[in-house]
């Protein structure tokens, strides 16, 4: 459990932040640049003190202005994945990689070495100079520096914005299998909303210095009053699935979600696997009576929520929200809405086109209890 | 090759310096430590007393040391005291090179000390590292090539100092006749032109030497902390 309650008056703003979470996974912190992001993690890590406040994990104090406790960095046993990769140049990769696994009593080393460079794909780095890898190597390095001094709790800075959009996609998948491999509580800065969506479970959402939203990734990038805060992505919704069965003849996997199964394009992973996966809105559509002799394979009785007013007169489109056991986005057109005549209370079908699900719209989870 | 009374000069001209370069390197890490990442008032009090034998004449120096150090100054009696004697020896002799070098070692390192990015050592924090072992396993090696360019220049500003040890242990051979006062000696010794040339490019060997192995040994470093491949 990390409890933060931190104030600090900078000159031209102001940082008043209250969190808690429990979360083993990834919580993520979102928001825009200027919006606290950094500063709130820099405070936990001890290289800002926060004016007034307190800061813990689980039992442990880490600042409490109260009781004029502030511990220093060094002390403090959280890792940090910073922007920069901030490698030692006078070292190996391999010392890199040991310098916190060093610092650390002996009997709280839980993660080793080989653990690490296994995860991380790093055994053929181990002896080169930090200086001749490529952007994408040192922060996987930089990755496993942390990670090897038993952290606490492991923050990270917005780790992939310095990488192109290749190499992030490289790197995705290494900070999934960081999240599940070494079950750290990961805190990810970061203003990419489709990493969020593949990555985090929770999300805090700071506005010039507060939080704006505090909950579950799925529940609030469904909502509505949040979308000038979230929506600078494609509008879309995100659903967790269970792998149900493969059909391999068709190359069609089943996905067990709580409004029924869905069908998409055959995805990695066991039958029981837990998945995330984002539908875009403009990749559903809507039909007053039930439809037959469709394409689309995924076809769903749905409920009218919210109709939301076009942010500008002059734009074809309205986002829609409807429920089909589960929250999801419909992006119509002003001119549908009205033919079909549809409201907020309405019945309906939702038609999902089976393709609509791309590998980049899939985050495979191994841990379980994400339901 | 070389005669008895040169091979004297040039041992006893590497002894000073050697020792001279040896005893202020940790006193210029230090200082320059201090000037590098700490504001407090009188910095530049301090930044001034550490440049003074840069812009004053060595005499000065040399005489300022004589009248704190002579033998019946109270500091000259309490080293006698101790049984160790500063003034007329070559321990003397390589105290006033040190000094004299001693602002050309203190820049060097601070320019280093400025160039390491703060970054790494708060990464270093993150890691556990406390200020022990934060400066002995991360700052120590990104400043070594400011230490090896000022310990060189050190080296052979000792090498060179003449005002300042003619002054405060005069010239006495096999004592405190380093290679410059050899050099002056022999220029004003009749048909001595002979043997001072000789010593004359024994020292231009020298300092070639010393820049020569600065050069290689920065390189090395530079090489080893990724600045150059």
């Amino acid at each position: 459990m990390i409890s933060v309650s931190v104030r600090k008056k900078y000159q031209s703003s102001l940082i008043d932040i209250n969190f808690e979470t429990d979360e083993p996974g990834i919580t993520a912190i979102f928001g825009r640049s200027g919006a606290g992001k950094t500063s709130l993690i820099d405070m936990i890590a001890g290289i800002t003190r926060p004016d007034q406040g307190f800061i813990k994990i689980d039992d442990q104090v880490l600042f409490d202005s109260a009781a004029d406790i502030s511990l220093k960095p060094e002390l403090r046993n959280i890792g940090y994945v910073f922007q920069d990769a901030r490698l030692f140049p006078h070292m190996t990769v391999k010392k890199n990689l040991l310098f916190g696994w060093n610092h650390r009593e002996t009997g709280l080393r839980r993660i080793d070495l080989e653990d690490v460079v296994d995860v991380l794909g790093l055994d053929k780095l181990l002896e080169r100079s930090p200086v001749r890898l490529s952007g994408g190597e040192a922060q996987r390095v930089q990755f496993g520096r942390a990670i090897l001094s038993n952290p606490k709790l492991l923050l990270m800075d917005e780790p992939l914005s310095s990488l192109d959009h290749q190499h992030r996609q490289e790197i995705l998948p290494f900070i999934e299998r960081l999240r599940d491999e070494f079950k750290i509580p990961i805190l990810y800065v970061s203003h990419a909303m489709d990493e969020i969506i593949r990555l985090a479970d929770k999300l805090l959402i700071l506005e010039n210095g507060r939080v704006a939203a505090d909950g579950g990734v799925e529940e609030l990038t469904g909502r509505l009053d949040l979308r000038p805060l979230t929506g600078r992505y494609e509008a879309g919704s995100v659903i967790s699935a269970v792998i149900v069965e493969h059909d391999r003849d068709y190359a069609i996997s089943h996905l067990e979600f709580p409004g029924g199964v869905l069908r998409v394009p055959l995805m990695e992973g066991d039958p029981g696997t837990q998945v995330r996966i984002r539908i875009r809105a403009r990749d559903v559509s809507v039909s007053k009576t039930a439809p037959s002799d469709v394409s689309e394979l995924n076809i769903f009785p749905a409920k009218i929520v919210e109709i939301a007013s076009p942010s500008a007169n002059d734009l074809p489109h309205c986002d829609t929200l409807i429920d089909i056991g589960v929250p999801l986005w419909v992006r119509l057109t002003r001119l549908s809405i009205k033919n079909l005549d549809l409201k907020p209370g309405d019945e309906a079908f939702a038609l999902i086109k089976g393709t609509s699900v791309d590998r980049q719209n899939l985050a495979i989870r191994k841990g379980q209890d994400h339901a | 090759m070389f005669s008895p009374e040169e091979l004297e000069v040039l041992g006893l001209s590497l002894k000073v310096s050697l020792w001279a370069t040896f005893l202020s390197l940790p006193a210029g890490i230090c200082v320059a430590w201090i000037l590098a990442r700490y504001n407090f008032p009188g910095k530049i009090l301090l930044d001034g007393i550490i440049h003074l034998p840069l812009v004053l004449p060595p005499v000065v120096i040399g005489y300022l040391l004589l009248v704190f150090l002579n033998p019946n100054s109270p500091m000259g009696q309490f080293l006698k005291a101790l049984n160790f004697e500063i003034a007329f020896t070559w321990i003397g002799a390589a105290l006033a090179a040190g000094i004299m070098a001693f602002p050309l070692m203190v820049r060097a390192i601070r320019l280093s000390l400025e160039a390491v990015d703060e970054k790494l050592e708060m990464a270093a924090r993150t890691l556990g590292a406390g200020p022990l072992s934060l400066f002995f396993s991360v700052t120590l090696p990104l400043i070594t090539p400011g230490i090896i360019a000022g310990s060189i220049l050190a080296f052979a500003r000792s090498l060179g100092e003449f005002g300042a040890t003619i002054t405060f242990v005069s010239n006495i051979p096999g004592e405190t006749r380093t290679l410059p006062l050899a050099v002056y000696t022999l220029t004003q010794t009749p048909n001595g032109e002979t043997a001072a040339y000789r010593l004359v490019i024994i020292s231009i060997a020298i300092s070639l030497i010393a820049l020569a192995i600065s050069e290689i040994a920065s390189r090395r470093a530079k090489k080893r902390l990724g600045f150059e491949r």
